[in-house]
């Protein structure tokens, strides 16, 4: 097995300086996941102002992929609009789903194609997708929260 | 004392070919026998000669291969009763693991509660006590949990010490006159702690209670006599002691397993049916509801031989040899700091530990990078875990197969680690 394509810099990087830590208001959604197989946590805050997720705020506990996709995803849709956020989700869902078969578009994925590698190896993928999941389930309460769109 | 004869572990290891498998370019150093062991060819060719020749229901038919099926699966019940020291097979009950047999104990407790002419020393009410220990694995935890939560009994447990034992000073005060049922781990998953068991069972004579032993990882590891220890259950696991998964076991004493009500119902335990009401077969066939598992029973006699070949003393000696080795090297890992006993006194070949700043995961991760297989996670201990202040921990164990030179291997691999996310 080939470590430096799991362990790239950039997750290194994410994992050593994570961007964005730390819980923060205002938000109207939040949001706390556990990965059940080995206890790692997030719990997650959104904001959303108008169509734009406004802040995205999080704390954590667990391992250098789990931890340093957080901090990615922050980066990829804080300050984007809910719109493209979710379509980042998306994008990175399919990637981990892709079983080392996809690269992920630079233009649109950003450091997060750096896990790309990840999604070869089915124990670690959830590592990787249990911030995202966290975003998801906390942007469904936050827009459940703001009146007029009760429809998300 | 030095065991008279020792392991011919090279002799042992030719047993099991998945020991030869590599992992990239490098040969498989397999430390996590404490979730799963491997299975020697022994067992595997017994399973398959049973399946080629002999397969069919058993206790159903009268033609040639029923009656070798029967035979061969109540040969492995006579088997394993004669491993654990038990006076009857009829005291060894087939489950489906060790999950599935305390499962099976707590609802008998729980059927009992419901029936008014049921044995009072299954029936619990508000107020009446359950016991167990702060070290369980959640299969000796939640069945336990959710029986108090049910019948209104209340949990109570007995707490680890930081040196990571129990606290036995605390056992008159956990253990009281309305305690039902205490029931402990043998010997720790995730801290690797062997537990004395005299003190808790004697409390429990005084105050009249149950005493059930989760038995999953001593009876692979250790002599395990159920005469001697005093106990009233045990549970283990074939697939934990060279045998296969799909199979388990529930021994109890016999005056026990006629007073318990049966747990799942239907086909092969019955006495007599009609459309109302229905009688029991005597234990251990009123526990064995639908067809058992034969093929697996089969393998467990198999792995049950092998073991008896090897000596259960010589098993632990080597064991000991390999604890007391591990746990010295693993001390001089820079920022390595060991979750339970540090001594190899009173202790398995399980070792569990985090590594300053590098989640389990990671760890884990690093060493399949090295060929060498380790559980990370909370090694379903949740309570342990708390109890210590840690999400997870990599654990490190060892059996009958393993050497010195693979624990070398785990250490210099740790080193990587260290490299990688220093
Ligand atoms: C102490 C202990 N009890 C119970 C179990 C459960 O065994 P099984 O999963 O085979 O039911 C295990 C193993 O996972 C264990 O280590």
């Amino acid at each position: 097995m080939n470590l430096d394509e799991l362990y790239q810099e950039v997750i290194l990087d994410h994992y050593k300086r994570p961007r964005g830590a730390g819980l923060r208001e205002p938000y109207e959604g939040e949001s706390h996941q556990v990965n059940p197989t080995c206890g790692d946590e997030i719990t997650l805050r959104v904001h959303v102002d108008g169509d734009k997720v406004a802040d995205v705020s999080y704390e954590n506990v667990g391992c250098s992929i789990s931890k340093a996709s957080a901090s990615v995803m922050y980066e990829l849709v804080n300050g984007s609009t809910v719109d493209d956020a979710l379509a980042r989700l998306a994008e990175f869902t399919a990637l981990m789903n892709s079983k080392g078969q996809a690269e992920g578009d630079e233009e649109t994925l950003e450091d997060a194609v750096a896990f790309a590698g990840v999604s070869k190896y089915p124990m670690r993928v959830k590592c990787a997708l249990l911030g995202w999941m966290a975003f998801k389930d906390a942007l469904v309460r936050a827009e459940a929260s703001i009146p007029g769109r009760t429809d998300a | 004392m030095e065991a008279v004869t020792k392991l011919d572990v090279d002799a042992v290891r030719a047993d099991f070919p998945i020991l030869r498998r590599r992992i990239g370019d490098r040969q498989i150093a397999y430390l996590d026998s404490a979730a799963t062991s491997q299975k020697p060819v022994q067992v595997v060719e017994a399973m398959r000669r049973f399946t080629e020749h002999s397969n069919a229901n058993i206790s159903r038919s009268v033609h040639t291969l029923g009656a070798e099926a029967t035979e061969a699966y109540e040969g492995a019940r006579a088997r394993v009763a004669a491993f654990i020291g038990a006076p009857s097979a009829d005291e060894v009950v087939f489950t489906k693991n060790s999950t599935e047999a305390i499962n099976l104990l707590a609802y008998a407790f729980q059927n009992a509660t419901l029936d008014p002419h049921a044995d009072p020393r299954f029936r619990l009410a508000p107020g009446d006590e359950i016991v167990v220990t702060e070290m369980e694995h959640h299969a000796n935890l939640i069945p336990w949990q959710q029986l108090a939560l049910r019948t209104g009994a209340t949990l109570k447990w007995i707490g680890i010490t930081d040196h990571g034992r129990l606290d036995l000073e605390a056992i008159p005060e956990v253990i009281t006159e309305r305690t039902k049922i205490v029931s402990f781990t043998h010997v720790a998953n995730l801290l690797g702690t062997v537990n004395p068991t005299s003190q808790i069972t004697a409390r429990a004579r005084e105050v009249g209670a149950l005493v059930g032993l989760d038995a999953s990882q001593s009876v692979p590891h250790l002599p395990v006599n159920v005469a001697g220890l005093g106990v009233d259950f045990i549970a283990f696991t074939g697939h934990k002691m060279l045998g296969p998964t799909g199979i388990g076991v529930l021994w109890a004493k016999a005056d026990l397993l006629d007073a318990m009500p049966p747990f799942l119902t239907g086909g092969s335990m019955i006495k007599t049916v009609t459309m109302e009401k229905t009688t029991f077969a005597d234990a251990p066939a009123k526990f064995e509801a639908g067809t058992p598992p034969i093929a697996e029973a089969v393998g467990l006699a198999a792995a049950v031989d092998y073991l008896d070949g090897l000596g259960m003393e010589n098993v632990r000696a080597h064991e000991k040899e390999l604890a007391g080795y591990m746990l010295e090297k693993l001390e001089t890992v820079d920022g390595l700091t060991i979750i339970g006993p540090r001594v190899p006194i009173g202790r398995s070949a399980t070792v569990s530990f985090t590594f300053e700043g590098v989640h389990p995961h990671d760890v884990g991760q690093v060493l399949d990078s090295e060929a060498i297989a380790v559980r990370v996670g909370h090694h379903c201990a949740k309570p342990t875990c708390d109890r210590f202040g840690v999400n997870a921990t990599t654990r490190a164990s060892a059996y009958v197969y393993n050497t010195h030179e693979e624990i070398d291997r785990l250490v210099e691999a740790l080193g990587k680690v260290r490299k990688v996310f220093g």
